[in-house]
């Protein structure tokens, strides 16, 4: 900043600025190892990835093997021995005699299917939307971006769940109204940094090369815009974790047959008042847990991608 | 005379994160009562950072962390936060920049000036708004009426100017620092303004701090000149005599580099070089890489010392006092001056 | 001015319509408008006779005039589960949720504003740090598990207040309100609370950015340079300049909050017409499903509308740029 400031005044403008021999992308990444507090919320969620994928491994039963749940250890407390000597509830049991911790690794794999494959989605549809009314502009650009408006004001949870309500439960149907509630949030961010591209020089020379619209589009228009849409995905994906545990805790979401942290919370909101906390709790910690270490990505994320909040 | 505000060796430094940057670092001068004084100096040598120190308004990282500033008899530097708020748009106004940046956008211009009076005199609303009705027609707002009712985005950058400078007249300072505050504007508004301020001033015995990098527009304005080099004063003194015979290397350069009137066509010097940055400043003398007499006794820090009678410099060798003596340092164009042509 | 009035005026109804087609076009032309409007439970007679009233047996453009026609007679149908006719149902439950739905509004200014101010003011102080951490906690938790929280601290394990319901009510101008009973504000602290945390974070960190912001400008110096106290510039420079921006969005916010209030007043069994959605979608009451879906549609779109009209005739400098254009 100030450098630039020492050039213009009385001396002649004789040496240009330096060229940076940083990538931005390394010092993005060494912007973001420079927090603490974000490196760890990276490594929580990744522990968390890889216990939810691996979590038929790692889980103690399989929950939602009726044959592996013993009624006689219903709803005990956390901590606790197994009535048949099977081991120990580290996190309790429900009702049924289901360990609550081998529920909750389960549940997160639901939770993080739904929520990354319909990211997947929206981030495709919506990023193709964006890209087509910042390249194109005029009407295109007008009749995709009164879409989007009309949509974004629209609270997503509201939308989602009228669309669950008449569609009825779901993994499939919960992806769908996620992926509907969330390509305008990708759409609006990449048109608006695309716009600022497609007046840049080297677009222009695309042009003027004859290069196909898809091929500037895709080549040379998004990979610029990508900053802003990591930001928006990380914050996104935590968005769709809590929506879609939100739905499904309304009862509106996942079936019961396939429960996601949302669902297990539910059933254990009945017990909540009668003392058994556990039920419901952990669930709880867990979705919490992930949310809040990916917020912790994403708030770093989007200091070290803005240069003006840079030094 | 004694002076009506005296600053010796004032430091500002900011403590940065990249390391602390000496934005002020010896800045010296005095001014009497109704007196001009030009702060010159080229961007960023801390010219603000000054005027800001004046006013207890650096905000961190910045800190004054040496030196002293007299005003009327008291030490603005020990008197605390309420002694400094007291005077500040009392006794010592400032006027910024930009004046599009000035004004609260959001409040209307009776507001902010009514609430200025109001800050210092325990007057009605009604004795405020005169006051500020008053200080418009001062500085030339016709139908100041009108003009209190609006807000400053329906106002050109010269009126929006004026209303600032009217804000700073509200209380009749003893002292206006004016921070560059024709240079986001026009030519012609620019020398308006100029002449204005110059004439109220006069009339209410206010001095003034003019803050510039142009050296032409204080020359003709200012009774005393200071210039300022990389966060100190290397040159002070009354303007004719500064202008006339410059001692310092760089003061001298400033002056070769503003085109003369009757000089059309000349060859225009310019100090070759770039300014140095503040956080990696040259031993010794800062203007040591630019400076055509530099030698090894400039590889010490030369302290601001009076060479002739009321004719401070921060030089070693500084030119004037040995032109006679040494004739072969007066054709410095080839190493250290640049040439170029208006 | 006027231009601009009646041009967002025409954008708001444009947003309605396309609502009302989209909404027409889910139960009508995809779904099976038998299926989504007769009770399950009714005999082939009754559903023929519903067929025929509805006009499910005419072409579809002449369904959508029936549809549109009924709509500006407030007419969705009626309940299968109370036999009465949806609007009327919603209607009733309306006032319980905007009031808990403005209650959680104040909330979220009066504490989140000089929470975000501070932290504006003192970014680096324990304290600031503390409400910036605070405010992303309350982003991140998913509302109905704070609700659940609230329930285990404060009813479960403290006792202090009550876990649901609305409490008593009074009589305000032929509504029922529970804010002027003492019982009624026990049980509406929770919910509401729980329903304000969310945009209370939001408040914080709109205020926090915006106080940060405004502080760099350089009117505030000269606001200094003038001799103003502190306390003044920041209750009118500074809260002057970022309520604008704040208001605006919080405003176009409460379009949310009173969609949000399906998941608190599940959370807290609060009698709003978010909690008979719930209720509906499980007794698979479609029609009420429907008159909500375009009830609150009708809300969000006034609200907005509203709030920008207000905001232009509240900054000045927007008030211009319209003159202008
Ligand atoms: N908040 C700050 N943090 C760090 N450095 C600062 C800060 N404010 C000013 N400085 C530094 O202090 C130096 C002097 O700044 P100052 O604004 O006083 O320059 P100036 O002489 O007024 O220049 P200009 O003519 O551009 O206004 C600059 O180099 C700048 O980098
Ligand atoms: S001290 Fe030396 S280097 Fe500095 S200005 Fe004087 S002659 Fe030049
Ligand atoms: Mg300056």
């Amino acid at each position: 900043m100030s450098d630039d400031a020492f050039i213009s005044g009385l001396a002649p403008i004789a040496a240009a600025k330096p060229v940076s021999i940083d990538t931005p992308l390394r010092r993005i990444v060494r912007g973001f190892f420079e927090d603490r507090l974000a490196v760890f919320g990276l490594a929580i969620f990744i522990a968390i990835v890889l216990v939810a994928i691996f979590a038929p491994l790692i889980a103690p039963q399989n929950p939602y093997d009726l044959a592996q749940l013993d009624v006689l250890d219903g709803g005990l407390p956390p901590g606790s021995a197994s009535m048949s000597g099977g081991g120990i509830y580290y996190l309790g049991t429900d009702e049924q005699g289901r360990d609550m911790l081998s529920a909750i690794l389960y549940g997160l794999r639901i939770s993080l299917l739904v929520a990354t494959v319909s990211l997947a989605f929206a981030i495709v549809i919506g990023v193709t939307a964006g890209t087509t009314a910042a390249y194109f502009g005029g009407k295109v650009d007008s009749l995709i971006m009164r879409v989007v408006d009309l949509q974004l004001s629209f609270p997503a949870i509201l939308i989602a769940l009228i669309l669950l309500a008449l569609w009825g439960r779901g993994v499939d149907k919960v992806i769908i109204a996620l992926v509907i509630v969330q390509w305008a949030y990708y759409a609006r961010t990449v048109r608006s940094s695309a716009i600022v591209e497609a007046r840049k020089d080297y677009i222009e020379a695309a042009h003027c090369l004859a290069l196909s619209h898809s091929r500037i589009m895709f080549h040379h228009l998004l990979p610029n815009c990508l900053p802003p849409l990591i930001v928006v995905a990380t914050v996104q994906i935590a968005q769709a974790i809590a929506l879609e545990a939100t739905l499904s805790f309304l009862g509106a979401g996942v079936p019961i047959t396939e429960p996601s942290l949302g669902l297990l919370i539910a059933n254990g909101y009945n017990y909540l008042l009668s003392g058994r906390y556990w039920v419901s709790l952990f669930p709880g910690v867990a979705l919490v847990v992930t949310i809040v270490a990916i917020n912790l990505v994403g708030d770093r994320l989007r200091d070290v991608f803005n240069p003006r909040l840079q030094k | 005379m004694t002076a009506l505000l005296s600053i010796k060796d004032l430091r500002t430094y900011f403590f940065t994160d990249d390391g602390v940057v000496k934005a002020v670092d010896g800045v010296s001068f005095s001014l009497a009562r109704g007196q001009i004084l030009g702060l010159v100096g080229e961007s960023g040598s801390g010219k603000s950072v000054t005027g800001f120190s004046l006013l207890g308004l650096v905000d961190p990282p910045g800190r004054v962390v040496g030196g002293s500033i007299r005003f009327d008899g008291k030490d603005l530097l020990t008197g605390g936060e309420p002694a400094l708020r007291a005077l500040r748009g009392k006794r010592i106004a400032m006027i910024f920049q930009d004046p599009m940046m000035t004004l609260n956008p959001v409040l209307r211009i009776d507001t902010q000036m009514i609430e200025t009076v109001l800050a210092h005199d325990n007057v009605s609303r009604t004795e405020a708004l005169k006051r500020a009705r008053d200080a418009l027609v001062m500085v030339g707002i016709s139908s100041p009426d009108e003009r209190l009712q609006s807000y400053p985005h329906q106002f050109s950058g010269g009126m929006r100017q004026r209303v600032a400078i009217a804000i700073a007249m509200l209380h009749k300072p003893d002292l206006i620092i004016a921070d560059e505050p024709t240079t986001a504007l026009d030519v012609t508004i620019q020398a308006q303004i100029l002449a204005e301020v110059q004439k109220l001033c006069a009339e209410t015995g206010t001095a003034l701090i003019w803050i510039t990098h142009d050296l032409a527009i204080v020359s003709g304005l200012a009774d005393r000149l200071a210039v300022m080099y990389a966060g100190r004063v290397v040159e002070e003194g009354e303007t004719a005599r500064v202008i006339e015979r410059p001692l310092h290397p760089y003061t001298k350069g400033l002056i070769a580099s503003v085109p003369q009137g009757k000089t059309r066509g000349a060859r225009l010097q310019q100090i070759s070089g770039m300014p140095p940055s503040l956080r990696n400043l040259p031993k010794g003398c800062a203007f040591r890489p630019r400076c055509s007499r530099a030698d090894e006794a400039c590889l010490e820090e030369p302290a601001l010392e009076e060479k002739l009678p009321d004719r401070k410099t921060r030089c070693f060798h500084p030119w004037s006092l040995d032109d006679a003596r040494d004739t072969r340092r007066q054709a410095p164009s080839k190493d250290g001056m640049a040439e170029t042509t208006t | 001015m006027i231009v601009y009035i009646l041009r967002r005026i025409g954008q708001s109804l444009v947003a309605l319509a396309a609502m009302a087609i989209l909404v027409f076009i889910g139960v009508y032309a995809i779904g099976n408008p038998v299926d989504i409007l007769i009770n399950p439970e009714a005999n082939q007679a009754e559903i023929a006779a519903t067929t025929a009233r509805l006009g499910l047996d005419k072409p579809l453009w002449e369904q959508f005039a029936r549809f549109v026609a009924h709509l500006f007679q407030g007419d969705l149908g009626t309940s299968f589960v109370y036999g009465r006719p949806a609007t009327e149902i919603i209607l009733q439950r309306l006032p319980a949720t905007m009031e808990l739905a403005l209650t959680a509004l104040v909330l979220s200014l009066v504490i989140g504003v000089p929470l975000g101010v501070y932290a504006g003011l003192k970014p680096d102080s324990i304290g600031g740090r503390s409400v910036m951490a605070a405010s992303i906690l309350g982003f991140s938790l998913p509302n109905f598990w704070q609700g659940l929280l609230m329930i285990l601290i404060f009813a479960v394990l403290l006792g202090w207040l009550p876990a649901g319901g609305r409490g008593e009510t009074v009589e305000l101008l032929g509504i029922r309100v529970s804010f002027l009973t003492v019982d009624g504000l026990r049980h509406m602290i929770l919910p509401a609370l729980n329903l304000a945390l969310f945009k209370m974070s939001l408040v914080i960190r709109l205020t926090r950015a915006n106080t940060r912001e405004v502080c760099l400008q350089e009117y505030i110096k000269f606001a200094r340079a003038k001799g103003l106290s502190s306390t003044r510039i920041v209750l009118v420079h500074i809260l002057k300049n970022i309520m604008i921006p704040v208001v605006t969005i919080l405003g176009l916010e409460l379009g949310s909050m009173i969609a949000f209030a399906i998941v608190t007043e599940t959370v807290f069994a609060w009698p709003g017409m978010g909690k008979l959605l719930i209720d509906s979608i499980n007794l698979l009451d479609r029609p009420v499903i429907v008159a909500y879906l375009m009830l609150t549609v009708v809300i969000i779109v006034t609200i907005n509308l509203i709030v920008d009209l207000l905001y232009s005739a509240l900054d000045p400098r927007v008030r211009l740029s319209q003159v202008k254009s």
